[in-house]
């Protein structure tokens, strides 16, 4: 689905990623796991083309990221959603607009009563009306989750989704991530938190991503 | 480009919203455009006004000399003949003749009434004279039109009008210079408005995008807005333009320049046009302008 070929990535400064390559297979769950700073929201975001890499080749569904040309980065976003670190929504728009918003720019029709049930499995249903502004960090949390699985996804890309959530929340959530994967979503979380990933291994077969020292390693059992 | 104009036509209020609604700056579009309307509607009726005053009187020039002899019964025709001949050699003459006493006859009438016997009167003979393009030195023509034929007068009267009718003909110009002046500052003005209201946005923009939605989209989100902001005002200028028009006192011709500044008969159809161009101007303004923004984010 979204391949890394010895990738490297700069802001400007010193390299903060280099040689790295990953490969997220059909299906496949993994982790990203690393110290604050490290670059796992910028590795994300190159996975999603919101930044190109400096060197190397990003690979999504097969196609290099720099052969695409504007309309086909928008047509695949429309195929990957993402849950972002800093969650932003359009202040103006309710919640319930919010969430069906990647449908709204695809022009497509989404089901109302499917939009309302979504709400309800996020714990969002009775804040549908509600603006942005008004929602606590968990809230907002929970309801970019609905807005990145809204379309039907091929890809789930989660930047840190529990942050703002207590554990409960965070199991529900990682519980939902895992139902998502075993109807076949491929899907790649970042996160510090090392209860959830070994919580998460009781759930689902997931590979946890290293980020140290700029280079990327397949962690093992020193968890 | 077409996209933008079919997503003008099949407005979708979803994709209208995504975009909060700009308070002041549509205000600012819709008044610039009312305004700058006003303003191209009197430069349009002065630019057609002096057009016509410029065609008419060129055409009054290219007809303008009369010469005039008064002689004697019995040296009339021959001093007419001297009179011709002269002009045959005059460069810058294209052709000369001496009106029929009919054609005299003619424009006494409406003085003397159409029974008056032009045989019987001593009334000065008239010659057309036509000039080519150059036109002839009017001073060397009286010197020898004075040693050949004493009682000619060159009647020229008209020439003073060439001047005039330069001035008018670049007074169109300026008419003209002074719409497309009036285009062009409306889109500077619309571009820096949306360029406000697209900073303003710049995070809505972001979020779009990273849900997918495509620049077109996005940019017709601001290019709807601004465009039909932009033809609404246009169309209150045109109006109240037209209404101002419409009321200029009426003079007659003898109040000269003036005369017929306003429109004439399908002329006061195309102000109608402004409203059209002010909306495509927008259009284009306000697209060049997102794209630009768009750039800034991937
Ligand atoms: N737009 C940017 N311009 C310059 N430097 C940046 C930019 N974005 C991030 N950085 C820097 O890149 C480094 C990695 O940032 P990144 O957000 O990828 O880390 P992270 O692993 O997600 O951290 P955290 O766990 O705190 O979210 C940081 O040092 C950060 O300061
Ligand atoms: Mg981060």
């Amino acid at each position: 689905m979204i391949a890394f070929d010895n990738v490297a990535y700069n802001y400007g400064g010193g390299e903060l990623l280099s040689e790295v390559s990953l490969r997220l297979a059909p299906g496949s769950f993994h982790f990203l796991t690393g110290p604050s700073g490290a670059g796992k929201s910028t590795l994300l975001k190159l996975a999603y083309a919101e930044l190109l890499p400096t060197a190397g080749h990003v690979t999504i569904f097969d196609k290099d990221v720099r052969s695409l040309g504007r309309n086909d980065v928008a047509l695949t976003r429309r195929r990957i959603g993402v849950v972002h670190q800093d969650v932003q929504f359009l202040d103006h728009l309710p919640l319930a607009a919010n969430v069906s918003l990647p449908l709204t720019v695809s022009g497509k029709q989404g089901n109302p009563r499917d939009l309302t049930d979504l709400l309800q499995w996020v714990g969002l249903g009775k804040l549908a009306d509600a603006l942005p502004p008004s929602l606590s960090g968990g809230e907002r949390q929970r309801a970019a989750l609905a807005r990145a699985i809204i379309m039907g996804p091929d890809v789930i890309l989660a930047d840190e989704p529990t942050g703002n959530l207590d554990w409960e929340m965070s199991l529900r959530l990682l519980t939902l991530l895992a139902e998502l994967n075993r109807m076949g979503k491929t899907i790649l979380v970042a996160t510090h938190d090392l209860n959830l990933i070994r919580q998460a291994k009781a759930q689902v077969a997931a590979r946890v991503l290293r980020i140290r020292n700029r280079r990327i390693q397949l962690a093992g059992a020193d968890l | 480009m077409i996209a933008s104009f079919q997503a003008l036509l099949f407005s979708d209020r979803a994709a209208d919203r995504v975009v909060p609604p700009t308070g002041h700056t549509a205000w600012l579009t819709t008044f610039t455009a009312a305004a700058m309307t006003f303003l191209a509607v009197f430069a349009l009726a002065l630019s057609l006004a002096s057009g016509r005053l410029a065609a008419r009187w060129s055409e009054a020039l290219a007809n303008t000399a009369t010469i005039r002899i008064s002689a004697p019964a019995d040296q009339m025709q021959q001093q007419t003949d001297a009179v011709l001949a002269v002009l045959s050699g005059t460069p810058g003459i294209a052709s000369s003749r001496a009106l029929t006493n009919d054609e005299q006859k003619a424009l006494l009438a409406p003085w003397f009434g159409p029974d008056l016997p032009v045989e019987a009167l001593p009334l000065p003979r008239l010659i057309e004279v036509t000039e080519t393009g150059e036109g002839y030195d009017s001073e060397g023509l009286r010197q020898r039109l004075l040693a050949e034929a004493p009682g000619a007068v060159l009647d020229d009267h008209t020439r003073w009008r060439r001047p005039l009718a330069t001035a008018a003909a670049r007074l169109n110009l300026l008419g003209g210079l002074s719409i497309v002046l009036i285009g062009a500052t409306m889109a500077a003005m619309i571009t820096l408005a949306a360029n406000a209201a697209l900073a303003a946005n710049a995070q809505v923009i972001r979020v779009l995008r990273l849900v997918g939605a495509q620049d077109d989209y996005i940019a017709a989100a601001f290019v709807r807005r601004f465009t039909l902001r932009a033809v609404a005002g246009s169309a209150i200028g045109a109006a109240l333009g037209l209404v101002g028009v419409f009321l200029l006192p009426p003079v007659d011709e003898a109040g000269g320049f003036l005369t017929g500044l306003g429109f004439q008969g399908t002329g006061w159809l195309l102000p109608l046009l402004l409203p059209p161009i002010a909306g495509a101007v927008a259009l284009i303004a306000t697209r060049a302008a997102a794209f630009r923004k768009l750039r800034e984010v991937q």
